[in-house]
């Protein structure tokens, strides 16, 4: 049954809404529990929407095998997702920014704060991200590590490739799972993909996690596939910044290992052929982050190795 | 007064970003000014070039102390000014989110990081700013609770208030923040305008900044005593949410002194021309912020009214 968590008038005519479909187990098999499944906090990031499709269609048609409620949000930032911007419009701030909010706060403050009450009390809550429309990324679920012992082993069952812990920043501080795991409610936050385009695969790989989560936490009676074993890395990653202005050729693939020195793109000049600069990898490891739009500054991320915690 | 730049940033298809900094007076580094962190942060570069200007002068009539040297930087992001973009045109970032920078992070940390390192060590460090919040202001000073501000130092500007904010999250990767953090004293000043240029707020803005640097002994510049500072927490002043969207008709700005139950501003249905709401004052006081923009959503922030103390 789908609902409206909370409902803002625009100036002219319309009311911003967001919406979640809740979809509740029959009463005798109700376990109690509660998961919630979120995306669309950034308007560019539309991976999620293919998941909460899918997911959708897959509890609608086998409602004897769910024993928990499952609530969907597939947009929280309505606005972005309709018109193309990765933040809310007309709004300075990163919607992933203001959170937990603030009910006497500037509308998008208000806004937030309803979202963090209606999810706060579930069980677990998946806050599914795509990368920006810059960057490709591996299905990876990234955990402060304040907040990795609980969160590890939820985690390991999402059927992703990669479990990212990485040192707490005070900014991180006003994100929905911050503010989610601060409130009791465990929330583990998923990248995978590209901005503004959706890779099925991907959606498809993190369904069957999804499920399998939900089986190991008596939420879903259904068989599941054994879920991929994560490499869980502790901040061993070494990032790839551009060094010069122009475009990126990338001469890799993503999602490949990589050795020290190898050619992983280059830096060109359009306008005269050049290579301004060769990009070579710093160290051995796992491509998971590559570019994916060419114009690149000086600072532009081209990619991320993880060069270590092969611990599966 | 010596130009020069301070730092580059090469960039794909266009001019490489030069950021230019003006020096006056030489010697101990005693105060940063820097202007337009965003691309329509017009009136915060104006005020900069006035700053320019009136420095230019008092240097020639040797008006500044010996080893006392003065930084203005009226513009880090004119490339985004240029093609009308708020923020990084390319990923719209936001150069006063990415304090204190990082020499091999994002091109907006970069660029945070090259201002930052030409800034800091300076006693004062002064930003004219803009909030996140679109409207116009009372001119005020705002500095952070960081346990290291001096709002006593603050109230040398003159202006009509000090505003203490206490600092979320997310101004933990501001200039101002990082500014204190690093022993800088740091003040942001807040005019009335920021995509348009306000000659009078500006030139309170200059005069505001002249009358601090002559208090702190950097320079003498013979002029009023401005104010005797209100310094306000934050958190104190009543906000003023609208409970419609519709067109907002403002009846009350930025320094207007209201009684309660007064209408500041109207909320009006935007095909019928209907009135949807009368915004009221929630106490007797003095309007500190106005919202401007005549779109208005609801749940906005459409007043924020300093209480009057009895």
């Amino acid at each position: 049954m789908t609902q409206t968590v909370v409902s803002v008038q625009l100036p002219v005519q319309e009311s911003l809404e967001i919406q979640k479909n809740r979809i509740t187990p029959a009463p005798e098999r109700d376990s109690g529990k509660r998961i919630c499944i979120i995306t669309g906090v950034h308007g560019d990031e539309l991976e999620g929407q293919y998941l909460a499709y899918r997911l959708n269609r897959t509890l609608a048609a086998h409602p004897e095998l769910l024993t928990a409620t499952v609530d969907i949000y597939p947009a929280i930032n309505p606005l972005g997702i309709n018109s193309i911007t990765r933040g809310i419009p007309l709004f300075d701030l990163d919607m992933n920014r203001v959170f937990p909010g603030d009910p006497d706060g500037a509308m998008v403050e208000h806004v937030a704060y309803e979202v963090v009450e209606d999810i706060k009390g579930a069980d677990i809550a998946i806050d599914v991200h795509a990368s920006n429309i810059f960057l490709t990324e591996l299905p990876q679920v990234r955990i402060s590590e304040e907040t990795a012992p609980r969160l590890v082993p939820l985690a390991r069952e999402l059927n992703i490739d990669f479990i990212w812990v990485h040192a707490a920043a005070t900014v991180l501080e006003s994100t929905l799972a911050h503010s989610l795991n601060s409130a009791g409610t465990d929330c583990l936050v998923v990248e995978m993909g590209v901005g503004m385009r959706l890779t099925r695969s991907y959606g498809d790989q993190l369904l069957d996690g999804i499920l399998n989560l939900m089986r190991t936490q008596g939420m879903w009676l259904g068989e599941t596939p054994a879920p991929r074993k994560p490499i869980i890395g502790r901040d061993e990653v070494a990032f790839l910044n551009a060094g010069a202005a122009g475009i990126f050729i990338p001469e890799v693939r993503h999602n490949h290992m990589v050795e020290k020195g190898q050619l992983l793109g280059v830096v060109a000049d359009p306008l005269t052929g050049q290579d301004k600069e060769l990009v070579t990898a710093p160290e051995a490891g796992l491509l998971f982050t590559l570019r994916d739009y060419p114009v690149v500054y000086p600072g532009s991320l081209l990619g991320r190795i993880l060069t270590g915690g092969f611990e599966r | 007064m010596k130009q020069e730049t301070l730092f580059t940033l090469d960039t794909p298809y266009r001019q490489s970003l030069a950021v230019t900094g003006f020096r006056f007076g030489q010697g101990a580094k005693s105060c940063a000014i820097v202007g337009a962190l965003r691309g329509n942060e017009v009136q915060q570069m104006y005020v900069c070039s006035q700053l320019v200007q009136a420095l230019k002068k008092l240097e020639e009539q040797g008006a500044i102390n010996s080893d006392r040297e003065i930084l203005v930087v009226p513009s880090v992001n004119h490339f985004s000014m240029n093609v009308g973009s708020r923020f990084w045109a390319m990923d719209n970032t936001d150069i006063n989110r990415m304090f204190p920078g990082y020499d091999q992070g994002e091109t907006t940390q970069r660029i945070a990081d090259s201002l930052f390192k030409s800034v800091q060590d300076y006693e004062y460090g002064i930003h004219f700013a803009s909030f996140y919040i679109p409207g116009d202001f009372v001119p005020h000073v705002r500095i952070m609770h960081t346990g290291y501000e001096n709002a006593s130092l603050a109230n040398l500007f003159g202006l009509p208030y000090v505003v203490v904010r206490n600092p979320k999250p997310i101004d933990t990767t501001t200039l101002n923040y990082n500014w204190q953090i690093w022993g800088t004293n740091a003040f942001s000043v807040y005019t009335r305008e920021t995509d348009a240029i306000d000659p009078t707020s500006a030139q309170m803005a200059v005069s505001a900044v002249l009358r601090f640097l002559s208090r702190v002994g950097v320079l003498h510049y013979q002029c009023h005593n401005g104010y005797m500072a209100s310094t306000l927490q934050e958190e104190e002043l009543a906000n003023v949410l609208t409970t419609q969207g519709g067109l907002f008709h403002r009846l009350k700005g930025p320094g207007d002194v209201v009684e309660y139950g007064q209408p500041m501003g109207l909320v009006l249905d935007p095909l019928t021309g209907e009135e949807k709401e009368q915004i009221l004052a929630p106490t007797s006081g003095t309007i500190f912020f106005a919202a401007k923009n005549p779109l208005i959503t609801q749940h906005t922030i459409a007043f924020r009214v300093i209480r009057r103390m009895h």
